[in-house]
């Protein structure tokens, strides 16, 4: 049962990576493109703790820790460098 | 089999949740509403998937793993600060301070605000009869 479980939460998390991707491609505004790619981070790590689920190891859950932490990092520095013109004052 | 039924439940919640996040980045009309579709449902999505993970590998694999609490801590203390940020973007580079709704006092909104008028405003009599018009 998992294992359809597992099938299904990856097809949606699959789905919602490309349908960030098209948001990505024709964003309205510029901040959208920044949510866009803030959302689609975060969908990457949701999709790594899913295969770390499928392999059965904790290998991947640093991997995700250090892309939780450039993700956050790439878009406070995106926004802040539009907001200000600058990223370090 | 109770643990199993937990897991799957917490795999397909969060796999609705993500795919909920997405949709609504593309569907909804105005961005400062696109802005709650990936800052709520996709952190709840995610954080699902990470809470299905540590109970698979407590219960069925037999080893606790301290990180998925970690990561869910993680991106539930940077989603907020993240939303405020781009909020904040999209307010500055689409509109302009005259557009916005009055604040309801003589100061404008906290964002357009410089430093110099704020030190300006800010006079110990300032705060106190805005401390006494608070209560």
């Amino acid at each position: 049962m998992i294992g359809y479980a597992l099938t299904f939460a990856f097809g949606c998390f699959g789905l919602a990576l490309l349908l960030n991707i098209y948001r990505i491609v024709n964003a309205p505004t510029v901040g959208d493109r920044i949510l866009a790619l803030d959302t689609m981070v975060i969908n990457a790590i949701a999709l790594l703790a899913l295969f770390g689920i499928l392999e059965g190891t904790a290998v991947y859950f640093e991997a995700s820790m250090l892309i939780a932490m450039t993700g956050f990092i790439s878009t406070v520095s995106y926004t802040r460098y539009l907001l200000r013109g600058d990223i370090i004052e | 089999m109770v643990v199993e039924i937990l897991i799957s439940a917490c795999l397909v919640i969060s796999g609705i949740f993500g795919l909920v996040g997405s949709i609504g980045l593309i569907k909804l009309p105005d961005p400062m509403m696109r802005l709650h579709a990936p800052t709520k449902a996709t952190t709840l999505g995610v954080g699902g998937a990470l809470v299905a993970s540590m109970l698979y590998f407590e219960f069925v694999v037999g080893r606790f793993s301290f990180h998925e609490l970690m990561i869910t801590l993680f991106l539930f203390l940077t989603a907020p600060i993240t939303g405020h940020f781009i909020a904040k973007t999209h307010l500055h580079l689409g509109h302009k301070p005259e557009d916005l709704p009055p604040t309801g006092s003589d100061r404008p909104w906290a964002s357009y605000e410089s430093d110099e008028a704020r030190a300006a405003v800010e006079t110990p009599e300032s705060a106190a009869s805005e401390a006494a018009r608070k209560g």
